[in-house]
C-alpha cells in the first residue's frame, strides 16, 4: 500500500504537474496583487466623489447629550481595555470591544476641528433627515447643515421651503460671475500682465546693450500706455464684478444650533445628498469626478481638482519622448552600426545599461546642477540678461525636468532601438546597398522605418519609468502649486521654463505636506488613481502606435 | 539541332546559345578579372582569379558549395567590402576600369552593376515604391518619370501584368517568385550594365524557376548577365559560357555547350557528371 502510494507521488512528480502548479500559482499570486493594488486605489479613491447621506445623531458624550451632524468615514475596532486606559469614556461590561467611528464634521472655522472618533455605544438616535445640505466651501472644505434663508445684500429674499430654489439659482449666478472672473484675470489681466513684463524686460536689454534712445523708448511708452489703458477698463469690469459675487449670502443652522451666514461668493455647490436618489447620486458623481479632472486645486491642494497636475505629467511626459527618442535612435545607430564592435564599444555598452540602475535622485542632482545651474545660468546671460538677476532658466522648470527625466530613460530606449537594429535581417540591407544606396541611406530608408516598432517598445518602457518618477522632478521644476500652466495663449504658447505640477509630486504633497491629513486622504488615492490612469493611457497610445508599425512594417520571415 | 545528342549525361538539345561556335576571342569584353585573389582573414578564398566576361551574354559559375562563386560574384559590385575581414588583391576591369581602385565611387559602381540575391528581398514597403526605390536614390522624384520607370521596369521582369492593379500594396503580399521578379525588376530599374545574379531560383517553385530563367533569356539582349547558379542544368539551360570554379579556383572556362558536351578538364567532367560535389 505504502509502496505504491509512494510510486504514486514519483509518477506524480516526474510528470511535472507540480511544476506547472508551481508556475502557475506565481502567477495567479502576481495577479492578486497587481488587480488588489489597483483595485484598493479605485475603490477608496473613487468613493470620494460619492455624495454619502448625511447622518444626523443624538450623541452621549462625556460632556452630556449632543447633537451631531456629519458623513460617517470609517470604523475601527478597539480593546474594551485599551478604549478604558485612554480614559475616552465609559462602556458596559458586556462589551469586549468598542466599535468607533470617524465623523467628518465638516464645518472647519465654526466648529474646533472637521473630523472626530465617535463610540458606537453612545449614538442614541440616527436619522438622515431630508432637509441636510452640505454646502461645497471656496475655502475651509465642506460645510453641513439646514438652510434657514436666502439674503441679497443682507435683507431677506427667501425662507422655508422657498429658500432651495431660490438658493439653487443665485449659486448658478455666481458660478457664471466666478468663471467669468476667473476667465478675465486669466485671460485677459494675464496676456496685460505678460505683455507689460515683456516691454519691461526689453527696455531693461535696451538699456544693458546702450541702445535706450529716445526714439526706442517711446515706442515702448506708447505701447504701456496703451496696455495701461486696457488695464483700467478691465479692472472697472472685475471691479464690478467682484461688487456682483458679493451680493448674496445664505444663512444656515448648523448643528449646535448656532446660526452661520456665508457669503455665496464661498460657495461652490450645494446638495441635499439624503434627499437624492441613485441616479440623482450617480449623476452628481460623474460631475464630481469631471470637477476633480477639471479644476484646480484649492486650499493647499486638499480641495478642488487636479487639472494642472495632469496636464503638468502628460506635457512632460511627451517632451520627455521628444528630447529621448532622437537621442537615443541616434546613440543606438552609432553603437550598432558605425563604431567598430570591440571591447571599447562593450564597456561602452555596459555602462550604458548601467546607466538604467542608478537611483533617479541622483539624475535630479545633476539634472540641478548641470541643466539648472550651468546650462540655464548660461542660457540667461547670453539671452535673458534684461531679466537677470531674476532668473529665466537658471531656474528649475519643465524643460529641465524633461531633459533629465530624457537622460535617466535614455539607456532604456539605446538599449531597445539596439536589439531592433540587429534584428533587421542582412539581406535587406544588401539589398539596398546592392542598387548604390550609401550606407547612411540604407540605414535611413530601410533599416531605421523597419526598427520603429523596437524603438516605440524603448520609448514605451521610457514613458512608463518617466511618468511614475517623482523624486528627479522635486530638483529640478515640479512645485506644489504653479500659478500658471506651461501653456497658454501668450506667444510662444509653450512656456518651458516655467515650473509645473505633476500627479506624484501631488500624491506626495496631499499625503504628507497637507495640514488636514483626514481630508486629504481620499484625495491621495484618487490622484494615484488617475496618475495610473494617465500612465495607462499614454502607454496605451504608444502600443497602438507600434502595433500600427508593426503590421506596415512586418519583417520577412526568413 | 533535331537530333538530340546525349553526353555526360547533359541534353545539350536544351543550351541556351542556339547558334553554336560561341568563341570567347570574338566576344566584346565586359568584365575583365585578372589575377583576383580574395583573403577572408587568413583564409585564402579565391586563389588568383582570371577571367573574361563577355557583354551581354549569359554566364554562369558553377561549382560545390564553398567554391568561391558566390564570392567572386560579389566582387563584381564590391559586396565583399562589407565583410570586414574580407582583402582583395589584383583588379577587375569595368570597361577597362580597374573597379578597386580607390577613386571610385562604390555607390556609382554598384548602380552599373545591379545584384540580386538568393532570397527574394523586398523592402517593407509598397510594389511601386520598391521599384522606386533605386530611382529616388539617385534624385528622381518626379511623378511621371517613376510612373513611366515602374512600369518599364516591371513589364521587362515580366511582372507587370500581375501587379499593375495593386502596385500600392505592399510587396511582401506577393509570391516568392513574385518578389524575386520585382527584385530583378527594382535592379533593372536604375538600367545597370551588368546583372549579377546569386543562385536566383534556388527558393522558388519550378514554375517560378521557369519563369525567371526565362526572362534571363529575355534580359540578356540589354544586359551583361553574370549568374551563380548550383543546378548544372539551369546552367546549361540559360548561359552562354560557363565557368566552373573548384575550392577557390578557376578549373574551366568556355562556350557553355562546349564545356558541357566536350570538358578538357577531367575536374569538370566529373563534377558535371555528379561524380562529386
Amino acid at each position: 500500500m505504502n509502496k505504491t502510494s509512494n510510486n504514486n507521488f514519483k509518477f506524480w512528480w516526474q510528470s511535472g504537474e507540480p511544476w506547472i502548479w508551481l508556475t502557475a500559482g506565481a502567477v495567479s499570486i502576481s495577479m492578486v496583487v497587481v488587480f488588489g493594488l489597483l483595485g484598493m486605489i479605485a475603490v477608496r479613491g473613487m468613493s470620494h466623489f460619492w455624495p454619502a447621506d448625511i447622518e444626523q445623531m443624538t450623541y452621549q458624550s462625556i460632556d452630556g447629550e449632543q447633537k451631531l451632524i456629519g458623513e460617517l468615514i470609517e470604523s475601527e475596532f478597539i480593546k474594551r481595555e485599551r478604549y478604558l486606559e485612554s480614559g475616552l469614556g465609559t462602556v458596559p461590561e458586556s462589551q469586549l470591544e468598542v466599535k468607533r467611528w470617524l465623523l467628518k464634521t465638516g464645518n472647519r472655522g465654526i466648529l474646533s476641528s472637521d473630523f472626530r472618533w465617535i463610540d458606537d455605544h453612545n449614538i442614541k438616535g440616527r436619522e438622515t433627515p431630508d432637509q441636510l445640505i452640505v454646502v461645497e466651501r471656496v475655502e475651509w472644505g465642506n460645510f453641513y447643515g439646514y438652510l434657514k434663508q436666502v439674503n441679497q445684500q443682507g435683507e431677506l429674499q427667501a425662507e422655508g421651503d422657498a429658500a432651495w430654489t431660490e438658493l439653487e439659482q443665485r449659486i448658478q449666478r455666481v458660478t457664471k460671475l466666478r468663471d467669468e472672473l476667473k476667465g478675465l484675470e486669466k485671460g485677459d489681466i494675464g496676456a496685460i500682465n505678460y505683455q507689460l513684463e515683456r516691454l519691461r524686460l526689453k527696455r531693461k536689454s535696451l538699456a544693458l546693450k546702450g541702445l535706450d534712445t529716445k526714439d526706442n523708448l517711446a515706442a515702448i511708452d506708447v505701447e504701456e500706455k496703451q496696455l495701461d489703458q486696457d488695464y483700467e477698463q478691465l479692472r472697472e469690469k472685475l471691479q464690478k464684478l467682484h461688487h456682483d459675487l458679493e451680493r448674496d449670502s445664505a444663512v444656515f443652522v448648523v448643528m449646535d444650533g448656532r446660526e452661520i451666514t456665508i457669503p455665496l461668493v464661498n460657495v461652490v455647490s450645494v446638495l441635499k445628498p439624503n434627499s437624492m436618489n441613485v441616479f440623482q447620486k450617480l449623476g452628481h458623481y460623474f460631475v464630481a469626478f469631471m470637477n476633480f479632472m477639471s479644476d484646480d486645486p484649492r486650499e493647499a491642494n486638499t480641495e478642488g481638482g487636479v487639472f494642472p497636475a495632469i496636464f503638468g505629467t502628460v506635457m512632460m511626459v511627451l517632451l520627455m519622448s521628444v528630447l529621448v527618442t532622437p537621442l537615443g535612435v541616434i546613440a543606438a545607430l552609432y553603437l550598432r552600426e558605425y563604431a567598430r564592435q570591440g571591447p571599447m564599444i562593450r564597456l561602452i555598452r555596459i555602462a550604458v545599461n548601467n546607466l538604467a540602475g542608478v537611483p533617479s535622485i541622483v539624475y535630479g542632482v545633476f539634472g540641478l546642477g548641470f541643466f539648472v545651474y550651468f546650462l540655464g545660468g548660461n542660457l540667461d546671460q547670453l539671452f535673458f540678461p534684461g531679466a537677470l538677476p531674476a532668473p529665466t532658466f537658471g531656474t528649475p522648470g519643465l524643460m529641465w525636468a524633461s531633459l533629465t527625466l530624457s537622460l535617466l530613460t535614455l539607456p532604456v530606449v539605446i538599449v531597445s532601438t539596439e536589439e531592433g537594429l540587429a534584428r533587421i535581417p542582412g539581406s535587406l540591407r544588401e539589398g539596398s546597398l546592392a542598387l548604390g544606396a550609401t550606407k547612411f541611406e540604407t540605414l535611413w530608408k530601410v533599416v531605421l522605418p523597419m526598427s520603429s516598432p523596437a524603438i516605440m517598445t524603448g520609448l514605451i518602457l521610457a514613458v512608463a519609468r518617466a511618468a511614475g518618477e517623482v523624486a528627479p522632478l522635486m530638483l529640478v521644476g515640479v512645485v506644489k502649486l504653479a500659478p500658471q500652466l506651461p501653456m497658454d495663449g501668450n506667444a510662444p504658447f509653450m512656456h518651458l521654463e516655467r515650473k509645473f505640477m505633476h500627479l506624484g509630486f501631488h500624491i506626495y504633497d496631499v499625503g504628507f505636506q497637507s495640514p488636514n491629513v483626514e481630508a486629504a486622504r481620499p484625495l491621495v488615492y484618487a490622484t494615484a488613481f488617475l496618475l495610473v490612469l494617465v500612465i495607462v493611457l499614454l502607454n496605451l497610445s504608444a502600443i497602438m502606435l507600434r502595433n500600427h508599425l508593426r503590421e506596415k512594417y512586418k519583417a520577412l520571415d526568413h | 539541332m533535331s537530333n538530340q545528342v546525349k553526353t555526360h549525361g547533359i541534353d545539350t538539345s536544351i543550351l541556351s546559345s542556339g547558334l553554336k561556335h560561341l568563341r570567347l576571342e570574338d566576344e566584346d569584353i565586359c568584365l575583365e578579372v585578372n589575377d583576383l585573389q580574395l583573403h577572408y582573414g587568413e583564409k585564402q578564398a579565391l586563389q588568383g582569379i582570371n577571367l573574361k566576361i563577355p557583354r551581354k551574354r549569359v554566364t554562369a559559375f558553377i561549382g560545390p558549395s564553398g567554391c568561391g562563386k558566390s564570392t567572386l560574384l560579389r566582387c563584381f559590385n564590391r559586396m565583399n567590402d562589407l565583410v570586414d575581414s574580407a582583402r582583395v588583391d589584383g583588379e577587375i576591369l569595368l570597361d577597362g576600369e580597374d573597379i578597386y581602385s580607390p577613386d571610385v565611387d562604390i555607390s556609382t559602381l554598384r548602380r552599373r552593376v545591379g545584384m540580386v540575391f538568393q532570397r527574394p528581398n523586398p523592402f517593407p514597403k509598397t510594389i511601386y515604391e520598391n521599384v522606386a526605390y533605386g530611382l529616388r536614390l539617385q534624385g528622381i522624384n518626379k511623378r511621371h518619370i517613376l510612373d513611366e520607370r515602374v512600369e518599364w521596369a516591371l513589364k521587362s521582369a515580366a511582372l507587370w501584368g500581375e501587379v499593375n492593379n495593386r502596385l500600392n500594396d505592399s510587396a511582401l503580399g506577393l509570391s516568392g517568385g513574385q518578389q524575386q521578379r520585382l527584385v530583378i525588376a527594382r535592379a533593372i530599374a536604375i538600367k545597370p550594365e551588368v546583372l549579377l545574379l546569386d543562385e536566383p531560383a534556388s527558393a522558388l517553385d519550378p514554375i517560378s524557376t521557369l519563369k525567371i530563367e526565362e526572362l534571363i533569356y529575355e534580359l540578356k539582349s540589354d544586359y551583361t548577365i553574370v549568374i551563380v547558379t548550383h543546378n548544372m542544368q539551369q546552367a546549361a539551360r540559360v548561359s552562354d559560357y560557363t565557368a566552373f570554379m573548384y575550392m577557390g579556383d578557376m578549373i574551366e572556362y568556355g562556350a557553355t555547350d562546349k564545356l558541357f558536351t566536350n570538358p578538357a578538364k577531367k575536374q569538370t567532367e566529373d563534377y558535371i557528371t555528379g561524380r562529386y560535389g
